[in-house]
């Protein structure tokens, strides 16, 4: 194989623009998430600051129009209107364009060809054309805001008849936006998904077994899979909810015999499988990057992979736990109870072998790892915060409060991001070829885990109190105005939450050219991606590499290293079968 | 900041309240003793130079009772919840002699209808009020939620009731106060701009003085020959 070949007499632009190189794609699809990530995280700030100071002028509101914003004397004052905008663009912004981007875009792309021993993704032009179209989709979702009647404002989950005529809301094109947006993504994340899958099953390298494969490459198939199944679904609700809104159809209009409940089924259908795309590649991560640093095998690696598959299979059949107070039969309430509560097993499974993985470990804390780490103590939070509402009749009581908004913020944050953290930080090496600074990383660790914790679990208080979400003014309710010294903590948190990422944004920026050299393998690990330079080359092998051994063989008694790359031949090549390394290599 | 619920005041209240704590202290159990074991193999099993990780791969053994005792734990709270599911949202499960009562819904307002004196709703002696609603102590009411526009969701926290309000179906709620006294109203679900000013209140009276307000508003209706909902407000 040419490693080097033609790249280096491309133009710029078929260089870093309109790449077909993976890690090249990776790197587009990381400045783009982290930059909608950081979008997100200000219309959060926002939010917060009506919730914490409700009715108040906010600071730097004059800068908006008055759209959003009512001009008082003594400054703006934000809109209804507009904090249902924000409500809504958070919820959008950060679960399709920051957290699926990052765990998909960005990790798909970056590790599977280096991972599993290939040169590239098998349709390398449909994995540019991937990114060019989720990128104008987010800046269309975007430029939302700017149109005549605001941004979508419905709630991200957009139920109808809410969402399906301009008349309840006055906004009118930016719902329609934001249908349009979400479909062109939607096929952006289908040519990523049709690639992943294909490149996986095909392209493995000589002696990549399925069971020699990372869980992160595991976790990143499935989740794939997922994607390709659940998409269609999501884009067909999207397109009759633009037709509901454009030329008159009543899909989910009860005046014209439409059915409200059928969006939310189609939208949940695809919905929940959607959160274990936001979930699995997360744990994928954290399995790889807990074994790196306690310096041992991943414990139950086979159970890992089966735990992955079950939590898969079973997202199909727990959608309406998202509905058991919807006006849904309450015999099948009772139903998807029990398929939810059995969800949660998988997931158990999961965390106890990760228990298992760092127990009798020799345990480095670098960044990566404190991140890996925390993404396990915030999951156990996020996941058994899930079983309330996983209870029919607690749900009756706790459903569409702030419990469940803490509860999808220690998933989706505490899990997900934490674990994009570790992952950005163990792979930036590859990326860059740098480290990124260790001393800043754990600082940054540290003040992000406190503050998220500050932010976050006092929502499970108020939200038992009876707090209601998506309200523009908990102060209306003369029940909730006793809640108000927690809003308002929660609120100053929240702006010194969003202001420590400066850190981590610094960090990053200016270890790409300041960070200390990587090498090939920084963190001693095994797997394909540590065995070539760092960045890689177009084309990343100078030669197929051959696989010996699963991903997790550190500390392994026959070699004199706590690690042992994967294609490392084995110490005596005559050897017999028996005498290899046995439980994750079959 | 408190993990205890505030006090419910029907007869749903002793079902949920009683399966939230019995998830609170299981959950809380796995929470703590997860948490804690985390921390501590991260102090007991940190980095020690020129020392090398005990190299295990897993354990059957283990794996079998991780997956079998969470197994059963689940399906324990699963199993325990479905009665009071039932109770509280199978139509079947209304007391017969329930009052019956309309809620409707509609940016921005509750609308509830009573049976009058004839106790059935939808005849000419209806009574009805926006954002108040009336009910006796100890006496289930059968309401019928309905929505002219969106969803909405009607939320009574102290009575433990949440339903969305969907157009273009009747979905029935029911409850029964246990104690007289004035309660929130609340609309959970984002229904538009003025979402946050859909509240309301309930009046849970003692029997005769309901009794006595129905009367009342029996007696405006005869005289002004319309419901007169002014003075609820």
């Amino acid at each position: 194989m040419d490693a080097h070949g033609h790249a280096h007499e491309m133009p710029w632009i078929r260089r870093y623009v309109f790449s077909t190189d993976h890690k090249i794609i990776a790197i587009q699809f990381l400045l783009m998430s982290l930059f909608f990530l950081v979008v997100g995280g200000l219309l959060a700030a926002m939010i917060r600051w009506q919730l914490g100071f409700p009715s108040e002028p906010m600071p730097g509101g004059m800068l908006l129009p008055d759209e959003m914003m009512a001009p008082t004397p003594a400054g703006a004052i934000m809109l209804p209107e507009f904090y249902n905008s924000l409500v809504t663009m958070h919820g959008t912004i950060m679960i399709f364009f920051a957290i699926m981007p990052l765990l998909v875009g960005v990790f798909g792309n970056l590790l599977i060809p280096l991972q599993i021993g290939a040169d590239d993704m098998a349709f390398p032009r449909l994995n540019m054309a991937s990114f060019w179209m989720a990128f104008p989709a987010g800046l269309l979702m975007l430029a939302s805001f700017a149109v005549e009647g605001g941004a979508a404002g419905a709630g991200w989950t957009s139920y109808a008849p809410l969402s399906a005529s301009g008349e309840y809301t006055g906004v009118y094109l930016g719902q329609q936006l934001w249908l349009i947006s979400l479909t062109i993504l939607g096929f952006a994340s289908l040519a990523g998904a049709v690639n992943y899958i294909t490149t996986i099953i095909n392209m493995r390298a000589p002696g990549m077994t399925w069971f020699r494969m990372p869980l992160a490459t595991w976790a990143l198939f499935i989740t794939a899979i997922l994607i390709l199944l659940a998409i269609p679904i999501l884009a067909g609700a999207l397109i009759m909810l633009l037709f509901d809104q454009t030329i008159g159809t009543g899909f989910f209009l009860p005046a014209s015999d439409g059915e409200p409940l059928l969006w939310q089924h189609l939208f949940w259908f695809f919905g929940h499988p959607e959160v274990y795309i936001l979930i699995l590649p997360a744990m994928g991560i954290t399995s790889d990057v807990l074994a790196n640093g306690a310096r041992k095998p991943v414990f139950g690696y086979h159970a890992m992979v089966l735990a992955i598959v079950s939590i898969a299979f079973l997202s199909w059949i727990v959608w309406g736990h998202h509905m058991f107070q919807s006006g849904m039969n309450p015999m099948l309430g009772t139903t998807f109870m029990i398929t939810t509560m059995v969800i949660a097993v998988p997931s158990a499974i999961k965390v106890f072998n990760w228990l298992g993985t760092i127990y009798k470990g020799n345990i480095h804390l670098h960044t990566p790892m404190l991140h890996a780490l925390g993404f396990v103590s915030m999951f156990i939070i996020g996941g058994l915060s899930g079983v309330f509402m996983a209870s029919t009749p607690v749900d009756v009581y706790i459903h569409d409060t702030y419990f469940i908004v803490a509860h999808i913020h220690y998933v989706l944050f505490g899990g997900s991001l934490f674990a994009i953290f570790a992952g950005i930080t163990f792979w930036y090496p590859k990326m860059f070829g740098r480290l990124m600074n260790e001393k800043w990383g754990r600082i940054h660790f540290w003040l992000t885990l406190i503050l998220y914790n500050l932010v976050f679990w006092p929502m499970h208080s108020i939200g038992i109190q009876g707090h209601m979400r998506r309200i523009y003014d908990p102060t209306q309710y003369e029940f909730l105005q006793p809640l108000q010294p927690i809003n308002q903590f929660i609120t100053v948190c929240v702006f010194a939450l969003v202001a420590v990422q400066a850190i981590y944004a610094l960090n990053f920026i200016i270890s790409i050219w300041k960070g200390k050299k990587a090498g090939n393998n920084p963190w001693h690990a095994n797997s394909l991606e540590w065995t070539v330079p760092s960045p890689p080359p177009h084309g990343n092998f100078e030669l197929v590499p051959i696989v010996y051994r699963g991903p997790y063989e550190y500390s392994a008694p026959d070699v004199e290293e706590d690690y042992w790359l994967q294609d490392a031949p084995p110490p005596r090549e005559t050897a017999a079968p028996a005498l290899e390394p046995q439980p994750v290599a079959d | 900041m408190s993990w205890m619920l505030p006090d419910s005041y029907s007869t749903f209240g002793p079902d949920v309240d009683f399966l939230y704590y019995a998830i609170l202290v299981v959950t809380g159990i796995v929470f703590v003793i997860t948490e804690a074991l985390l921390v501590y193999f991260v102090i007991r099993y940190r980095r020690r130079d020129g020392q090398k990780a005990t190299y295990i791969h897993g354990s059957t053994k283990a794996e079998i009772i991780w997956t079998t005792v969470p197994f059963i734990a689940v399906l324990g709270l699963a199993f325990i919840s479905i009665p009071s599911w039932n109770m509280m949202k199978n139509p079947d499960s209304v007391p017969a002699d329930a009052l019956d009562y309309i809620v409707n819904a509609k940016q921005f307002e509750w609308e509830i209808t009573y049976a009058g004196a004839d106790g059935v709703t939808g005849t000419a002696d209806d009574i009805s009020t926006i954002n108040i609603m009336h009910v006796p102590v100890n006496q289930a009411v059968n309401i019928t939620l309905r929505s002219e526009d969106v969803l909405h969701s009607f939320f009574l926290p102290e009575m433990r009731v949440k339903q969305d309000a969907v157009p273009g179906m009747d979905i029935t709620v029911w409850f029964e106060a246990t104690a007289a006294g004035a309660y929130p109203i609340g609309c959970a679900e984002l229904c538009g701009n003025l979402h946050t000013t859909m509240g309301g209140t309930l009046n849970v009276y003692e029997a005769t003085e309901f009794d006595a307000w129905v009367a009342s508003q029996s007696a405006d209706a005869d005289d002004a020959d319309d419901a007169d909902d002014q003075e609820d407000q």
